[in-house]
């Protein structure tokens, strides 16, 4: 059995699975019931300054889009952080960890970007004995027209400024949640490292209109004819999350801050490849709202025998493994050559690679051999795009096949060569061999 | 109970009144818009689909699901109903195992084929019940066509023939149209009057004239009918039945399926058809399990079917004979009867002889005979086309192994009459390929009236 337990910005918890910050641990049932499943931490959901309680809509506050076969894979909110008073609470976070002190408890907060409002918060919350605070920096709804939320985060300089804070009025461990509603992540990942920040989560959710109802001509989700944009999350968000926690664990500026992955992570799949690109941990929210809590089991479980069978006896023996692998375009291997290869024996006769092939792509795929139905690749036509593979109904019923350096590619009529890059290709300008040639310099 | 004989019984009533509704209802319950919803997501919309290669009428079948999917049903419904417009019944009574879902990439990847035929119903069910006519009949062409025969084919024919502008007058034996699917066909495939739905809808497009009890050869004549029309479809159907070639075959007791059939179709009351208590079936057809699995649900207590040969060679597919056997009917293979046993002037039992191959791969006897008792003996060895009706014509039509000879358009050997459904050679006496015959036939005659 592998060891599971993590430790993250010093924070204890017997697995790498939280609840992130969001309906399903806005109070002391669900989170008690999230640890009986056995969670290994959770983040409170957001809480906000004492005074009159935050205001949600009552009419629907979620919506949903569908595969054809119903498959829940995409999911956006518009409701706001916590609507029951402060004081509960705190009182209920500091129920709850008495009550689960091997668990992880993390407190998500948002108040007005003023130094006195932070100052007079982080007291009380730290009074409650959780291990730490998350600052929510990335709701796009209803709180950052408030100038909180994704406001503050799409700001770098705020969001240093208010980590500042954090790090200055209070000793618990600082994870700054960012917004994946701005250009390039680094800026505000960079601002929280100069914040002071132990960490960064990531992603919260994305702007996004879930539909149009076409007999009213509201957008959805519907509250009485008209409808806000909401954050939008679950399994969909996933590549769009991986490549900002990716690009995060890469930048030399952001070493040593510590990430917690969030979006659309589902199973201990997902789990692991968010760690495999840097993460220290990740947070789930979608996958338990659309199933219960009890996905952990497997989460827990399939990790597990994931890493006996690859011989990983801790986490970090896998984390930010494939961080080396994440490189930019012009560092790929130009010469690398494969060959789609459809086995006879597994295909099912749809047409769908060949159909897509011809349609769309490079007229490279069979659709008959002496005159009866059959899918065959044409090396000559084969780029290797993957798009066959990806069209196939039939998992591993079409591959890519690599040509090993020195084979023939009948498309190029070339031998494959060896390693070799966008920066020293002849084509590229700025390689210093170039041979396309602008028509002045031609002459 | 009114026979001579006091161990013969056949009787109505044998079941309680409300098991009747039950077993003549539906064979397999309409999709709901769900399980729809569900079963159209595992279509692939494969590229030159096998089915549709599969169907003889050619429907687009994965362009009709995908429409399910989106939620544009009358879309689907119109995929279907402009290849096949008799798409409601042959949902319910196509061999899809056989068709379609039987060439589905699903079979392959899976044994378990989408629903195709459900899937179908489902399409043209909405349509009936949303009572939405997509068709229209054409601009007049002042051309005039008669249909001889008022089945699947004949009815197919008619209605793209006035879809095309074209006056059709449709001539009918019976008093009713439809052909097999109104007579023909077991009752618990084409529940709710479905037939007469879908003849309904289709004649609704007008320019279609149906005369009724009009018999070809006693009411109307093929060669008037080429002299007063433009051109003449037959779509007769088949007649005759074939007979068991053994002596007293007129006992009372000893029936033709297609005609009990039919009778039970046409039943007001089904508890007053009378049945026999024990009931054997000569044949290995689709007739031959509809007779068979009907006589059950009517209430027989022990229903055997009697085939010369093995289950791979029976007419019927292996659903069906799976289907009646989960009804309760036996099935034994390989043995023929020999004699019809008499009690007075009705029929007792059967006596047969076994069966085998001989080494050229001839039928031969083999070395059983064993006796089965029956109230009621059912012949279901074939049907047979009565070509007298059309025999007196001044021309010759031409005949292929006794039923009409016709080309790749389904044009007799007249330069005038076509011909289609299960008169003409070559087919399968399959509903849906009659239907495939009416619509290339109407095709043909329509560009041969506007050349």
């Amino acid at each position: 059995m592998a060891d599971l337990s993590s430790i993250f910005v010093g924070i204890r918890s017997p697995n790498p699975f939280w609840l992130a910050s969001a309906p399903p641990t806005d109070k002391a049932y669900n989170v008690n019931r999230a640890f009986e499943a056995g969670w290994g931490g959770v983040v409170w959901k957001t809480v906000g300054e004492a005074g009159p309680p935050i205001v949600n809509v009552s009419g629907p506050r979620y919506g949903a889009l569908h595969t054809s076969n119903r498959t829940l894979v995409g999911f956006n909110n518009i409701e706001l952080i916590t609507d029951r008073p402060l004081d509960v609470n705190l009182h209920e976070v500091r129920e709850v960890k008495r009550a689960w002190p091997d668990r992880a408890l993390v407190v998500s907060i948002m108040v007005p970007c003023a130094e006195e409002a932070w100052k007079s918060i982080l007291p009380m919350v730290e009074d409650t004995g959780c291990d730490g605070i998350e600052l929510n920096f990335g709701c796009p709804h209803g709180m950052s027209e408030r100038g909180m939320g994704s406001a503050v985060g799409q700001v770098p300089e705020y969001v240093e400024q208010v980590t500042r804070w954090c790090k200055a009025y209070s000793r618990l461990p600082v994870i700054v949640k960012l917004t994946p509603n701005i250009t390039n992540i680094l800026h505000p990942a960079r601002a929280a490292k100069q914040g002071g920040a132990d960490a960064v989560s990531l992603i919260n959710t994305i702007t996004s209109i879930m539909g149009v109802d076409l007999d009213t001509f509201s957008p959805s989700p519907s509250v009485d004819g008209k409808a806000s944009h909401g954050g939008y999350c679950g399994p969909a968000v996933k590549p769009i999350a991986l490549n900002m926690v990716a690009a995060i664990a890469r930048d030399p500026e952001c070493a040593g801050m510590a990430i917690s992955g969030i979006g659309g992570i589902s199973t201990w799949r997902d789990a692991a490849e968010y760690m495999a690109l840097g993460a220290g941990n990740v947070q789930v929210c979608t996958a338990a709202m659309v199933y219960g809590f009890k996905i952990v089991e497997d989460m827990i479980d399939g990790l597990n025998n994931w890493m006996d069978s690859k011989s990983y006896r801790r986490i970090d023996a896998f984390s930010a493994k494939a961080v080396p692998n994440f490189v930019s375009w012009e560092k790929l291997n130009l010469n690398y050559t494969v060959k789609a290869r459809i086995d006879q024996s597994l295909c099912i006769k749809c047409g769908r690679c060949h159909i897509a092939c011809e349609d769309t792509s490079h007229q490279a795929i069979t659709l008959a051999r002496n005159g009866v139905r059959h899918f065959e690749v044409i090396d000559a036509e084969c780029v290797g795009c993957n798009l066959c593979v990806e069209v196939c109904p039939v998992e591993h019923c079409i591959t890519l096949l690599e040509l090993p350096v020195g084979a023939l590619d009948t498309r190029t009529g070339h031998a494959v060569g060896s390693y070799a890059n966008w920066e020293t290709h002849p084509n590229n300008p700025a390689s210093g061999h170039a041979v396309a040639q602008s028509p002045a310099t031609a002459k | 109970m009114s026979d001579s004989a006091p161990d013969i019984d056949v009787a109505g009533g044998r079941l309680p009144r409300e098991s009747y509704a039950r077993n003549f209802g539906d064979t397999f319950p309409p999709l709901t818009a769900h399980q729809a919803q569900v079963e159209s997501d595992r279509c692939y919309f494969c590229y030159d689909a096998p089915c549709v290669t599969a169907c003889p009428t050619g429907i687009d079948i994965p362009s009709f699901i995908r429409k399910i999917a989106t939620g544009n049903i009358k879309g689907s419904a119109r995929d279907i109903l402009d290849e096949n417009i008799m798409g409601a019944v042959c949902a319910r009574v196509c061999p899809t195992e056989v068709l379609c879902e039987g060439a589905c990439v699903r079979e392959t990847a899976e044994a378990k084929p989408v629903a195709i035929g459900a899937l179908q119903r489902y399409a043209t069910d909405w349509l009936f019940d949303h009572n939405i006519q997509l068709f229209e009949r054409g601009a007049a062409t002042g051309k005039r066509v008669a249909v001889v025969g008022g089945g699947p084919a004949g009815l197919s024919c008619a209605h793209r023939l006035a879809m095309a502008g074209h006056a059709v007058t449709a001539f009918e034996a019976r008093d009713k149209l439809g052909g097999l699917n109104e007579y023909g066909i077991a009752a618990y495939k084409v529940a709710g009057d479905i037939a007469q739905h879908e003849i309904d809808y289709l004649l609704a497009i007008g320019g279609i004239e149906t005369r009724l009890g009009q018999v070809l050869g006693r009411d109307v004549t093929l060669d008037d009918l080429r002299q007063d029309y433009d051109a003449v479809f037959l779509g007769l159907g088949l007649g005759g039945v074939q007979a068991l070639g053994l002596d007293a075959e007129s006992l009372a007791g000893v029936h033709n399926a297609v005609d009990f059939i039919a009778q039970l179709r046409q039943a007001d009351e089904l508890a007053a058809l009378p049945i026999g208590r024990r009931v054997v079936v000569i044949g290995g057809g689709m007739t031959a399990i509809d007779i068979a699995t009907q006589a059950r649900l009517l209430g027989a207590e022990e229903v055997t079917i009697v085939y010369r040969r093995g289950p791979e060679q029976m007419g019927a597919s292996r659903n069906e004979q799976e289907w009646a056997q989960t009804n309760g009917v036996g099935i034994r293979h390989w043995a023929r009867p020999l004699r019809l046993l008499r009690a007075g002037e009705r029929v007792s039992g059967v006596e047969f002889e076994t069966t085998q191959l001989d080494f050229g791969g001839h039928l031969v006897a083999a070395a059983h005979r064993f006796v089965l008792d029956a109230d009621m003996v059912f012949k279901a060895i074939g049907q047979t086309f009565d070509g007298a009706p059309v025999a007196s014509t001044a021309d010759t039509l031409a005949f292929v192994d006794g039923r009409l000879a016709v080309d790749a358009e389904r044009k007799t050997s007249l330069p005038n009459v076509w011909a289609g459904g299960d008169c003409v050679a070559g087919g399968k006496d399959l509903t849906v390929v009659a239907v495939q015959d009416g619509k290339l036939a109407a095709i043909a005659i329509d560009r041969r009236l506007r050349a």
